[in-house]
């Protein structure tokens, strides 16, 4: 059955007709052709298509995409200021090598900049802790460790 | 500006893209007109078909067609791309390998159908309704029961479900080294069967065009020229200059993305029949039950010494489960690149190894982080620690008195290790773990309950594969260099086109600091191209921590030709002799004078050539080059692991993790550092998280991130990792690579240290909680 949706998405009105079965992941990626939002699971795991939902990092597989009707939702693409400038979060990633093929880069950076703003000083167990939900097969998760860290107290100091 | 930039710790060109959601993965890449397929997988692990019945499927809302083995019966079968010859000179059983299965299927997860319809849910909808009738046969899964007398076959073609037995070494020497040992050391574990899980599950979207008569294949794959060669070549009969591969952004490989897999030549050949664009996307249960296994090695080793524990011989007898046919280069794994490793760092001087290569119902088992050399450093180490054990000899006195130390050394497995400086790694480690502390910090331990042991691991791996001449007498089926072009524009920027393919490496960064090192520019006048059979002229690929020695190597050659054809027309402008042109970072010099050229006023020369030595050289600036290794690279180094054991429940938690490698040059060391940490987690997970389980019939019952344990943050340490420098000595930037280290050192290391805990002689990985709580309990 096809369902009517409209959300907001990175500060944009969008409206559309999708199956009433359509993910909020995949109405993200196939039909706003927002493709920095990844699947890397088919079980809610690995927290590759994190995205912003109303202030909460939740995961986009795990919701329809009616679930999301009047939400605001923030994906990857909306972090960075308009002129590109990277977000504080983004930036610790890159400054501490916290990402490495890049596939579950923005889920992490999304659930990263959610627990940051409760945590602006984490502790390395808080931050191990917190990545529960986020799988990453490439960094060993040392880096990411050292990003969030950075990238938190970057956030808390208003950068 | 001119600042060196080898060895600098330079931020990554890829992360912006990445970080803003702006990579281009496969499957973010959708075609005008695409359409998607599903594949019909089967749930058997071993079964006749009797048919196959897609009438109902094909009726379902937006399907475009279903085809089934019967319509690819004319391709070829996926190829294997490494002869093994057996012990009694025999070429190793090569049974046919179908894209889509003929008459059986020998694995859950075998493709038998392929589904493709207006939209993914569509395609997957309709494969739900094809209806396959299955005379389901008995099945085996485990590599020593294969070869049981009354084992279910597998393949016509091989009687027993072997595939080779194979040897190396002086099996006579050996036995007479083990006569006149003092001590033996004996072992048999199974080194795990794994899952690689790269974080993108594989994609495959191919694409056919009438009007050139062309097809693309857009694929997540870590080697497309090797890719296309071989599915042109072997399976599908067309010539090379109409197919392009194109591997973009690609989201890890570990090398699961080496291989010519059935559904990419599936949806290639579709999109022809189709004249759409085909794409599927696994998802993660299908890449659990397809993408190739690693290791799964049954094992007996045993190690002789002397009084003084000084090693006489290794005798090692392993069965490899190749699964249900032979993927890429899973014949190679278990042979060449394993039994060739099992000197490590020391002077052993008769070593003997049998591996035995079997065919059971399980998914095809080929190269994964390491491939083959995981196997052996845990063969050696586990001895190895397990024979000072037994000795009551301290572990790195162990080592030490056993170590090679001059070098080039032969070693009595087939390769001769060009140098190192084992013992500077070793003492480099047990420094930064602070070893000499660990007493009081057992002490501590027992205080509050816990069980605290350490464990060692000196590894050796073989990289930058290979000498190709050497190849090819072992049986590899291809060469084993690789292309690089440097093409220098106009104004004096650089793109640079390899062979080698990033997914997860860093490439664009490392590169790039070696062409604007040498051409003394900024990084950013420098990018790099990999992943587009179109765009370059040739390359074998990345695996086996080959991209900057041979990769690298190859760049560093097409510069040096760069350089050379700058210096004559240098000389030309300064109107000096080409002998008397010294060239540095950017600047050509006319030795003794305060004459120069910048390179970017060279480059500018020769693309307008107003003046310009026409008589003696051709314009522009572009030059490309092979390079063929002329030996291995031996990256070596020392873990030491310190863990604490809770009796209560058995969890073992990772004090600290302490890694000293010598890679040779490093070019970019925070990249370096995030290889090892990655490696190491792997290594990590194999050693105490992940394990694939079969259940006696054949299914996967570790099919989802909820069943196999991939490590998360809460299970690694932060880790101390340093390295030590002998430069290799027979490529110009002196580097071995260091991509694979991290998960070739980790188990034994993490294993040697539980074993110490808790006091016995082995455990199984992976070592969880029920392991380690149940040998407690039997101790």
């Amino acid at each position: 059955m096809a369902v009517k949706i409209s959300m907001q998405v990175n500060g944009k009105a969008v409206a559309a007709e999708v199956e009433d079965r359509t993910l909020l992941v995949t109405f993200i990626r196939e039909h706003l052709r927002l493709t920095g939002t990844h699947v890397g699971c088919d079980t809610a795991q690995c927290g590759a298509c994190t995205v912003d939902m109303d202030g909460r990092a939740v995961k986009a597989c795990a919701l329809l995409a009616m679930q999301a009707e009047g939400a605001s939702i923030t994906t990857i693409e909306g972090v960075a200021k308009p002129d590109g400038t990277l977000h504080p979060m983004q930036a610790a990633f890159k400054e501490n090598h916290g990402l490495q093929c890049g596939f579950c880069t923005p889920g992490m950076v999304m659930n990263a900049i959610d627990f940051a703003r409760s945590h602006p000083n984490p502790s390395e167990q808080e931050i191990r802790e917190a990545l529960e939900g986020n799988l990453c097969r490439c960094t060993g998760y040392h880096n990411i460790v050292k990003s969030i860290a950075a990238g938190a107290k970057a956030m808390a100091a208003g950068k | 500006m001119n600042a060196p930039l080898i060895g600098a710790r330079i931020e990554r060109k890829e992360d912006y893209r990445f970080l803003t959601g702006a990579g281009q993965y496969t499957d973010d890449v959708t075609l005008a007109n695409q359409s998607y397929a599903a594949f019909v997988r089967s749930p058997h692990a071993h079964a006749k078909i009797k048919s196959v019945r897609p009438d109902r499927a094909k009726k379902a809302p937006g399907v475009l067609a279903i085809y089934t083995g019967q319509d690819l019966s004319k391709l070829g079968g996926l190829p294997c791309g490494w002869l093994i010859t057996d012990l009694n000179g025999q070429p190793m059983k090569e049974p046919p390998h179908p894209s889509l299965a003929q008459g059986k299927v020998r694995y859950v997860g075998d493709q038998v159908a392929i589904v493709i319809a207006e939209t993914e849910a569509q395609a997957r909808d309709a494969a739900e309704l094809v209806e396959v009738d299955y005379e389901v046969l008995p099945a085996v899964v485990d590599g020593a029961k294969a070869r049981a007398k009354g084992a279910p076959q597998l393949h016509d073609i091989a009687p027993d479900n072997t595939c080779y037995v194979w040897a190396l070494g002086d099996k006579a020497a050996c036995g007479a080294a083990f006569a006149k040992a003092a001590h033996v050391t004996k072992l048999e574990f199974i080194n795990n069967r794994l899952i690689p899980n790269a974080m993108e599950p594989r994609v495959a979207n191919g694409s056919y065009s009438r009007a050139d008569d062309a097809y693309t294949l857009y694929v997540a794959n870590q080697n497309p020229h090797v890719e296309r060669l071989l599915m042109t070549a072997f399976v599908m009969g067309l010539p090379e200059h109409k197919v392009r591969v194109v591997a973009g952004d690609v989201g890890g490989g570990f090398g699961s993305k080496i291989y010519l897999y059935a559904e990419d030549v599936a949806v290639t050949w579709a999109s022809r029949q189709l004249g759409r664009p085909v794409k599927w996307t696994s998802d993660r249960s299908e890449a659990f039950l397809s993408d190739a296994h690693g290791r799964d090695h049954h094992t007996v080793a045993e190690l002789a010494l002397d009084k003084d524990g000084k090693f006489l011989g290794m005798r090692v007898k392993t069965t490899a489960n190749v699964g249900a046919y032979l993927s890429t280069f899973a014949s190679c794994v278990p042979t060449i690149l394993y039994a060739t490793l099992l000197a490590g760092q020391y002077k052993t001087p008769v070593i003997h190894c049998e591996v035995t290569a079997v065919f059971t119902n399980t998914v095809p088992v080929d190269a994964y982080r390491g491939a083959g050399r995981p196997e052996a450093t845990y063969v050696v180490e586990r001895l190895v620690e397990t024979a000072a054990r037994e000795m009551k000899l301290d572990p790195a006195e162990i080592r030490r008195r056993n170590f090679i130390t001059e070098f080039p050394y032969q070693t009595p497995v087939a390769l001769q290790y060009d140098t190192g400086n084992y013992s500077a790694t070793l003492e480099a480690a047990r420094k930064l773990a602070d070893v000499a502390g660990f007493a009081a910090r057992r002490k501590a331990s027992e205080a509050k309950g816990r069980l605290r042991g350490l464990g060692y691991a000196a590894y050796i791996e073989a990289c930058g594969i290979a000498p190709s001449a050497v190849a090819g007498s072992l049986g590899a089926r291809a060469g084993l260099f690789e292309a690089g072009e440097v093409r220098v524009h106009p104004t004096g920027s650089v793109t640079v086109f390899t062979g080698s393919h990033s997914h997860g490496q860093g490439h664009e960064t490392t590169f790039a600091q070696v062409v604007a090192d040498r051409l003394g520019m900024p990084i950013e006048n420098v990018d790099i191209v990999h992943g587009d059979t179109s765009k370059i002229l040739f390359g074998m690929g990345t695996y086996g921590s080959r991209s900057i020695a041979v990769g690298g190597t190859a760049i560093v050659k097409a510069l040096d030709k760069i350089v050379a054809k700058g210096k004559k027309i240098a000389a030309h402008l300064m109107e000096a002799a080409e002998a008397d042109i010294e060239f540095d970072r950017g600047v050509y010099r006319v030795k003794g004078t305060d004459k120069k050229k910048l390179f970017g006023e060279v480059a500018f020369a020769a693309y307008v050539p107003h003046n310009y030595p026409h008589d003696k050289l051709e314009p522009g600036l572009n030059e490309n080059a092979f390079y063929d290794p002329s030996n291995f690279t031996f990256p070596a180094g020392t873990y030491v692991c310190e863990v604490e054991v809770d009796p209560e429940t058995g969890k073992v938690a990772i004090d600290k993790f302490t890694a000293v490698d010598d890679f040779g040059k490093i070019i970019n060391p925070m990249i370096v550092e995030g290889q090892v940490h990655g490696g190491l987690t792997q290594g990590i997970g194999q050693a105490l998280t992940e394990g694939a389980r079969y259940s006696d019939e054949g299914q996967l019952m570790t099919g989802s991130f909820m069943d196999y344990c991939l490590p998360r943050a809460d299970d690694v340490p932060s880790y101390q990792v340093d390295t030590r420098e002998t430069p290799c000595t027979h490529n110009p930037l002196g580097v071995k690579g260091c991509g694979e280290a991290g998960a070739i050192g980790a188990p034994a290391a993490l294993i040697n240290a539980i074993t110490d805990a808790l006091g016995v002689k082995d455990i199984p990985m992976p070592a969880t909680p029920q392991v380690v709580w149940n040998a407690l309990r039997k101790n």
